[in-house]
This record gives structure tokens, C-alpha cells and sequence, in this order.
């Protein structure tokens, strides 16, 4: 390994001589510093200093630029300071690679309050914005399905099969997986808890009316929003930042027609079979448990279940899906477009689109539910 | 070090490709797009995985040596990558000084002023400094790609195409400055490059990738009078034509000042 980098002084006639020694190169981390701090420090007081750089075994651009810091330093101090004994190359580096002085950076003062204030403003304002544009989102996608309608021929089958394959296909098992585990687990606590009241039979209509109602659209909504909606933000987003969107719009085609279009009616079509799917998954998971755990045949537990439920319960949770789908596609793509040139702008709205979704998934759910009671279905 | 050599076995891209790079020389490497330049600069980083041969750097077998040693190495060379590839969270500072950060244990002011520094020599204005890298222009993105690359003063540099996407001025002082680190410095320079003007500028030795490869090595003056189709066409095709007669004897000179130079560190650290 190379010699550290060292200082000799030496007081002479003509003021203090500093030899300087050893690699003076980055590497030498630290040890450059303090070999540079003990320079200035050495020729400090005198009138004038002669910096020795005869001895020097290596320099590189950091090693030129500490020692002529020192140098510059010590002039400002008001002493003059010299090069001598540099090799044609070093003092070339010397010259190029040296010392600079910096504009100290322009300190902006804010208190703290304004600070919060502000964020809060902004937070209040950008989630106005937001909402205006998905409103806007959400209009011209009518627009454009209004314009596609009665031409098939435009529609993009091709991407949009792809991205049914992706969403619906391969989203079976882990959707079929969660609900059958969740009407398990709804079947034995209903079982369990109504033991008390002697209703444990009544533990079916339980599974059914909530799986079929609302657990089955909503284990499944918020399971695409994590899985589908975050790999569309992400795509989309990753397209903006490599300029691909801006490609499609100068190219005259339409990035909502091309890009969101196709998945956003994918997921319309995917988010009802997957619903459809976890239905039966979680019928399927409370039928075994009454089965294992309450010794109720399969037999019964269908008689029971068609006395417990109508089309209707079925229906109600079918028809939140496509809603759900909307929503959620209309959120990831706004956040993709939303993606700006760094990757932490990409994880940010990768993120902002997963809790948005799975909010206001919730949130209509809600409101569905109130629907849905007031009309009386 | 001895150079870089590398063996391909029966790769569709490289077979068979055998290469020295001596110390602090400016080795050009051109050849038609596609043919596997990046691909065998990715090689010898690391970054691929190639199917046979050996590549040594510093004299060190990059497959033989453990990781420690290894990540000594990879403090040793700086790398510029075709698109820049500056952490796009960071402002362009915080890249330049975040391989001193990582690898060093150096004040904040002195970051700061190597990366003022650094700035400097790649010829940008000081308010880039704070500017994150998705705000900057395809050149400047390349020139803070080089300030990072040199930011722990590396012996060798690996350049792809670092002046393409630069105005005729920017690309002349990129030629320049790559030219005084080499002869400061004795930097070893591996630059992929389709820039004629830095061919015959800065460049000591030029080799031709062809058909997996190198179809010819050596100064520019002797590739000029080679008989190979390709590298007459390429050299003495429609742009090519012009400069031929500017090519000049000196950067082998400047190649010699900076052998002999570090030749001399050499002798001086053992």
C-alpha cells in the first residue's frame, strides 16, 4: 500500500519551507485532511511559506485540491504561500484540479409553523386535485368508450385478452385461497360464538349472506388493488419516466385509448369472475369447516344455505365488482401518470395508488351497502 | 498490471476475444452497433456472466479473487455508463459524493468541495449541484455520470460512449479533460466510442470488435491504412474522409509521459 500522506516544517531565511510527502490520494480517506490541516497550521503566523512538493509520491485530484485549499487558506490568513519542486504534471493538476471557492448555499429561513401550514395546505390542495382528476379521468373514459363503442374493430383485443390473462387468470388461486381461508374462519367463530345461543346451525346463513354480500367482493377488491393496481401504477409510471408516454402522444395515439383503456376494461371484466370465484371459495371454506368442525353434512349445509339466501345476495355482491374495477383502475393509472423522473417519485405513487385503492374500495362498500338497504334489495 | 485479457468459449456474442490494456493508455474500442462492445465492457465489470476465458485486472484473476478483494478493485475503477445511471433520488451532489461517502471517511466540507471540484472539471456550473438528475439534459446527465465516475480518483476509467449526445465544444473539452487526467494522473481509459474527433484526438490505441473478436488493434495511423472492409469504411467513409488527414503523433507522446509517470508511482510504492 501506498505512504500516507505527511507534512514536514522547516523554518529557513525566506519564511517556513513545508515538505510535503507520501500519496497524497483519496484513498488516504482522513489522513488527507489531517495532513492538510496540519499544513495550514504549520505555516500559519509567518509571512510567507514555501510548499515543498518535491517529495510527493503520488497526487490525484483530490490530493491537488486539499493542499491547495491549504494554500488558499493560509492566504487568507495573509500568508503567501508558493509551490515548489512540482512535477510538470502535478503542477498542471494543481491548476486545473485546485481549489475553488464556494458561494456558501443561500440559507432560506422559514419557521416551523409556516413549515406545517404550508403541508397541510398543500396536502388539502393536492388532494382536491387529485379528485378533479380522476373526475377528469373518469369523463373522458366515458368519452372514449362512447367514441369505441361502435367500432370493435378499434378496440384492442389483443391487449386486452393479455391483460385479462394477467389479472383474472392468474389472480385465481391466491383470490380462491384467502376467501376460502376467511369463510373458514368465519364458519368456526359463527359456529363457536352462536354455540351460546343454540344457533349454531344458523352459522350457514352467516357465511352465506356475508361471503356473498360483501366479504367475497372485498377480500377480492382489495386484493387486486395490491396485486393489479400497484403493477399498473408501476407500469405506467416506469413508461412516464422513460419518456414512452410522451412517444405514444407525439405519435398521435392516445395513451388513455392505449395504455388505460385495455386495463381498465380487463378489470372490469376480471374483477366479477373473480368475485365469482371467491364466492364459492368461501361457500367451499365454510363447508368444510361445518363439516370437520360441527359434524354437518354437505348435504345440509346446501339445504340450509338455499334457505338462507336468495339471488339477490348473490347479485349484490356482483354487482359492486365492476364498480370496484373502475375505481381501482382509475386510480392506479392517474397515480402512474402522476410518476416524475426518480425512482422514489415511482415508489410514492406505487404506494399513494395501493392505499388509495384499498380506501376507497372501502369507502364504497360502504355506501353500497347503505344503497342497497335503502332500496330494499 | 499486465492488461486485460479476455476468453470467450462459445458465446454467440464474444468467441474467443483476447485483449491487453496497458496502463495509462486511452484505448478506443469501435465497432458496429450491436456488435458486443457494451456487452464485453459489462463482462470485464462483473456485470455479466461470461461462459469461459479470464479477465484480469490489476493483475488480480477477476475469478479467483474473493469479494473483499474484489470490492478493493472496484474502488480502484470508475465507470460511465451509457445512459448515465445517476441515482435518480439523489440531487447530483449527493451522486458525485456518494461513492466518497460509502468508501471514505472524509468531513462534509470536503465532500462538498471535491464534488464542487469535480463539477468544475467536467465543466458544469456550480447550481447543477443541487439539480436531481431527471432535471438535467442528456449531456449534462453524461458529465455528472463522468464526476461520479472519477469521484475516487480511479486508475482505470471505463467511458461508454461519453461523448455522444455532446455538442462538438462540450465533447472537444470532454476529449481534453480525459487527456490531462491522463497525463496527470496516468489514468487508464477503456472508452467505447463512435466519435471520430476523440478517436483520433486522445486515443493511443483503437481496436475494432467484428464478429465477435477484435478484429484489429493498434494506433490510429496503422488502422487507417488497414485493408479490412468495415474498418475502411468506417474510417474512410463519408465522415470519415475529413480527418483522416488530421491525425497527429500526439497522443502516443502523451501515452508515454503517462506510462513513464506511473511507472515511476509504481517503483515508488513497492
Amino acid at each position: 500500500m501506498s505512504v500516507a500522506p505527511s507534512v514536514t516544517p522547516k523554518t529557513g531565511d525566506d519564511g517556513v519551507v513545508l515538505s510535503l510527502a507520501g500519496a497524497w490520494i483519496i484513498a488516504a480517506g482522513r489522513a488527507l485532511e489531517t495532513s492538510a490541516a496540519s499544513l495550514t497550521s504549520a505555516a500559519r503566523g509567518g509571512r510567507n511559506a514555501i510548499i515543498d512538493l518535491a517529495g510527493i509520491e503520488r497526487m490525484d485530484t483530490a490530493g491537488a485540491w486539499v493542499i491547495d485549499r491549504a494554500r488558499a487558506e493560509l492566504a487568507g490568513d495573509g500568508v503567501e504561500a508558493a509551490y515548489r519542486g512540482a512535477r510538470p504534471e502535478y503542477a498542471l493538476l494543481l491548476q486545473e484540479a485546485g481549489y475553488r471557492p464556494l458561494e456558501p448555499p443561500k440559507q432560506v429561513r422559514t419557521s416551523h409553523l409556516v413549515t406545517l401550514l404550508a403541508a397541510v395546505g398543500e396536502s388539502v390542495y393536492t388532494a382536491g386535485l387529485d379528485l378533479i382528476d380522476i373526475i377528469d379521468y373518469l369523463g373522458e373514459i366515458v368519452v372514449m368508450w362512447l367514441r369505441l363503442a361502435p367500432h370493435p374493430l378499434r378496440w384492442r383485443w389483443t391487449s386486452m385478452v393479455h391483460h385479462l390473462e394477467m389479472y383474472s387468470l392468474r389472480s385465481v388461486p391466491i383470490i380462491a385461497l384467502i376467501n376460502f381461508l376467511v369463510g373458514a374462519i368465519v364458519m368456526q367463530q359463527g359456529i363457536f360464538q352462536l354455540a351460546r345461543f343454540g344457533a349454531s346451525p344458523y352459522a350457514v346463513n352467516l357465511v352465506g349472506v356475508l361471503g356473498l354480500r360483501e366479504l367475497g367482493v372485498l377480500m377480492t377488491s382489495i386484493m387486486i388493488a395490491g396485486r393489479t393496481g400497484s403493477a399498473i401504477t408501476a407500469e405506467i409510471g416506469s413508461m412516464n419516466m422513460r419518456e414512452e408516454i410522451d412517444a405514444l402522444r407525439v405519435m398521435a395515439l392516445d395513451p388513455l385509448e392505449v395504455l388505460i383503456m385495455p386495463r381498465l376494461v380487463a378489470l372490469a371484466i376480471a374483477l366479477p369472475i373473480l368475485t365469482f370465484v371467491a364466492d364459492m371459495a368461501t361457500l367451499g371454506g365454510g363447508l368444510i369447516v361445518s363439516w370437520i368442525y360441527a359434524g354437518m353434512t354437505p348435504e345440509v349445509f346446501i339445504s340450509r344455505l338455499q334457505g338462507a339466501i336468495a339471488t339477490e345476495t348473490f347479485l349484490v355482491g356482483l354487482i359492486k365488482a365492476p364498480f370496484m374495477a373502475v375505481t381501482i383502475g382509475l386510480i392506479a393509472s392517474t397515480e402512474g401518470m402522476e410518476v416524475r423522473g426518480s425512482a422514489e417519485s415511482l415508489g410514492r405513487c406505487v404506494t399513494a395508488s395501493v392505499v388509495k385503492s384499498i380506501f376507497m374500495v372501502i369507502v364504497m362498500d360502504g355506501v353500497f351497502a347503505m344503497f342497497f338497504t335503502a332500496v330494499d334489495y | 498490471m499486465r492488461g486485460i485479457k479476455v476468453g470467450f468459449g462459445e458465446k454467440l456474442v464474444m468467441d474467443g476475444l483476447d485483449l491487453d490494456l496497458y496502463r495509462g493508455e486511452v484505448l478506443g474500442f469501435v465497432g458496429a452497433s450491436g456488435a458486443g462492445k457494451s456487452v464485453l465492457t459489462r463482462t470485464i465489470l462483473g456485470l455479466l456472466h461470461k461462459q469461459a476465458g479470464t479477465i484480469e485486472v490489476f493483475g488480480y484473476d477477476m475469478d479467483k479473487i474473493g469479494p473483499s478483494e474484489r470490492r478493493l478493485i472496484e474502488e480502484r475503477w470508475g465507470v460511465l455508463f451509457q445512459e448515465g445511471a445517476l441515482f435518480s433520488s439523489l440531487t447530483v451532489r449527493q451522486n458525485i459524493q456518494a461513492p466518497m461517502r460509502e468508501h471514505l471517511n472524509l468531513s462534509q466540507t470536503t465532500l462538498d468541495g471535491l464534488a464542487a471540484q469535480k463539477l468544475q472539471l467536467v465543466g458544469l456550473p456550480q447550481d447543477a449541484a443541487d439539480k436531481y438528475p431527471a432535471e438535467l439534459s442528456g449531456g449534462m446527465t453524461k458529465r455528472v455520470s463522468l464526476a461520479r465516475a472519477l469521484a475516487l480518483d480511479p486508475e482505470i476509467v471505463f467511458l461508454d460512449e461519453p461523448t455522444s449526445g455532446l455538442d462538438p465544444i462540450s465533447a472537444g473539452d470532454f476529449d481534453d479533460l480525459i487527456g490531462t487526467l491522463q497525463k496527470t494522473l496516468g489514468l487508464t481509459v477503456f472508452m467505447v466510442t463512435h466519435d471520430l474527433d476523440s478517436l483520433y484526438a486522445i486515443c493511443d490505441r483503437v481496436a475494432v470488435l467484428g464478429h465477435g473478436k477484435v478484429s484489429a488493434v493498434g494506433p490510429i495511423d496503422e488502422l487507417l491504412v488497414s485493408e479490412d472492409p468495415w474498418i475502411k469504411s468506417y474510417f474512410h467513409g463519408k465522415r470519415g474522409v475529413v480527418r483522416a488527414g488530421a491525425a497527429g503523433k500526439r497522443p502516443a507522446e502523451r501515452a508515454e509521459d503517462g506510462r513513464a509517470q506511473f511507472d515511476r508511482a509504481e517503483d515508488a510504492r513497492r
